[in-house]
């Protein structure tokens, strides 16, 4: 911007520094050099000299000024010099007036900038800042209510949704480092171009806070991962959603919870980063329920499933064993149904413990099929106890369940009485496909109980893979 | 002061909806006639009721309580369910 040539002084008010100086700048104003001020809080302050009108603080933001009274030298339009606050020696020696304040303190510290006030600093970027949104601008009808707007427009998920102002736009995007316009991928079904930026949108909308953005992000680029099958998933009859699971420091950034109720509700973070991914399949992608979501059920994790794993265990960690080291955070997008109880308050051992949960896992989409689905099992701190008193690691675990959830050959007859099955095969088939059964430590400290979340009947090759991506700032 | 919304969307659909494509005959359908409250639009509204009537269409007829707001919800499922055009009365 340019500015007047002379002194500038940026000043308020309802400052007592600004007030006591004013016979100072009756003197600069008198003394030959051009001498313009902006007030922030009154255009009648000071009484004497050129006052310019800055309530709107467009000067004092272009300025970057925190502190009034400033001074300014300008020469050629462009600022030479700058004093803060009120020193007498200083202000004497910046402007060559020797006399300069005769009588008033030597010395006081000037206020805190309008501009810099709590809460502004986004208004005054929008406003008179370098933010450019390229997502289309849509003004309200007047009198028109937010919330009802965003719902006629069909952008919720049948919650209430945190309509996407400039400000919030720009808080959002201050969660990340990456440009707004850079492209994660297409979002289908309509196959539409992903951008930083959007996803932020729905990030707003979905109420989360801007340090979530990064897991967002990362769970959006998890997700258009051509191995996840996001457009199958969010189109098939089955019950599945996407689910996120969160591993490493951001989880405590972040406040995320891994203990009690983890699966539920009640926590912003767990609820909001998953239901921002869906939001951003049904606002970016188009992908709606009874249209191109054919969901006969769904469940209510498609509302956004999203929780952090407990990695305050002998364990390895799901990250750990997906390639991304501890310190490093990350989320993993599996295809979920509901979870399902297990409860065992009986076994001691961890054999007996794998048979009870095997025996719930067979009956997993139906107790005659095998190979259908992949399941995750989130083992809760109680029967995790088990494991980790008798030396188990999650590797032997993950072995023994694979190897006690194979189902006879002659058991599997799907529609067909007992007596038409094929009853001479005793060989026994894998209800899981290798890599198919994975294993989470989280839950509350009570309960000797864990969940089964069985996923889409499309996996691997012919379906769905997990995906994990690291989470960067 | 105008509140601005980001649209989240792929922006893949227009701003605004595309109205049905009109029918090429009345013949068989039910007219709805909303009376937005004007002054003397119900006199207009008269005259097209007798007109449509004439050419044996089915004529039903829907009054808002107030031009000033939008039709009650109510109203406008009232109409949509029992009807297949609309004409909205204007007046002045």
């Amino acid at each position: 911007m340019l500015l007047p040539d002379g002194f500038v002084a940026i000043v308020k008010r309802d400052c007592p520094t600004c007030t006591l100086i004013e016979p100072v700048l009756a003197a600069l104003a008198a003394s030959g050099r051009p001498l313009t001020v902006y007030s922030q809080d009154d255009p009648t302050f000071p009484a004497t000299g050129h006052v310019v009108d800055d309530r709107e603080l467009a000067v004092s933001y272009r300025l970057a000024i925190e502190t009034v009274p400033t001074l300014l030298l300008v020469e050629d339009g462009v600022e030479t010099g700058r004093l803060v606050g009120w020193e007498r020696d200083e202000w004497r020696a910046f402007t060559g007036q020797d006399g300069l304040g005769e009588g008033l303190p030597g010395y006081r510290p000037g206020c805190g900038s309008r501009s810099v006030e709590p809460g502004i600093a986004e208004r005054l970027a929008v406003r008179h800042g370098e933010f450019h949104v390229r997502s289309r601008a849509l003004d309200l009808p007047e009198l028109a209510d937010d919330q009802e707007y965003c719902f006629e427009r069909g952008w919720s998920d049948g919650l209430p949704v945190v309509p996407p102002t400039a400000e919030r736009l720009y808080r959002m995007l201050k969660g990340t480092s990456r440009a707004p316009d850079e492209v994660l991928g297409r979002m289908p079904p309509l196959l539409t171009e992903v951008t930083v930026e959007k996803v932020a949108i729905n990030a707003v909308l979905a109420g989360c806070k801007p340090e979530y953005l990064p897991a967002v992000l990362a769970a959006v680029e998890a997700a258009l991962d051509p191995a996840f099958c996001l457009h199958g998933l969010l189109a098939t009859t089955w019950f599945s959603g996407p689910m996120l699971i969160v591993n490493g420091p951001v989880r405590r950034a972040l406040g995320m919870n891994w203990a009690g109720n983890v699966l539920g509700q009640g926590n912003r973070a767990n609820a909001t980063i998953g239901r921002a991914l869906q939001l951003a399949v049904r606002n970016i992608g188009g992908g709606k329920p009874q249209d191109t979501d054919m969901s006969t059920f769904g469940h209510p994790g498609k509302l956004g499933f999203c929780f952090a794993e407990d990695e305050d265990t002998p364990w390895t960690t799901l990250a750990e064993d997906r390639g991304v080291p501890r310190a490093r955070s990350a989320v993993t997008v599996f295809s979920a149904d509901g979870p399902i109880g297990c409860v065992d308050q009986k076994s001691r051992t961890p054999e007996d413990l794998i048979y009870s949960l095997a025996g719930s896992l067979r009956a997993i989409d139906h107790i005659d099929m095998v190979n259908a689905a992949d399941v995750v099992v989130v083992i809760g701190p109680e029967h995790g106890r088990v494991f980790d008193e008798a030396g188990w690691d999650k590797a032997r675990a993950t072995a023994a369940l694979h190897a006690a959830t194979r189902i006879k050959g002659r058991d599997l007859g799907m529609g067909t009485a007992p007596g038409a099955r094929r009853e001479n095969d005793d060989g026994l088939k894998p209800k899981f496909r290798a890599g198919g059964l994975t294993l989470v430590r989280a839950g509350g400290p009570a309960g000797l109980f864990s969940a089964l979340i069985p996923g889409w009947l499309m996996k691997g090759e012919l379906g769905t893979d997990p995906v994990t991506r690291e989470i960067r700032a | 002061m105008t509140t601005t919304l980001y649209d989240p969307t792929g922006e893949f659909e227009p701003l605004a909806r595309q109205p049905l494509a009109k029918p090429a005959t009345l013949a068989g359908l039910t007219l709805g006639l909303l009376d937005i409250s004007k002054s003397r639009g119900d006199v207009f509204l008269d005259r097209l009721a007798a007109r449509f009537a004439a050419e044996g269409v089915t004529v039903k007829r829907f009054k808002k309580p107030t031009f000033a707001k939008p039709a009650p919800v109510d109203l406008l499922q009232d109409i949509a369910t029992q009807c297949d055009v609309v004409v909205e009365g204007l007046a002045d």
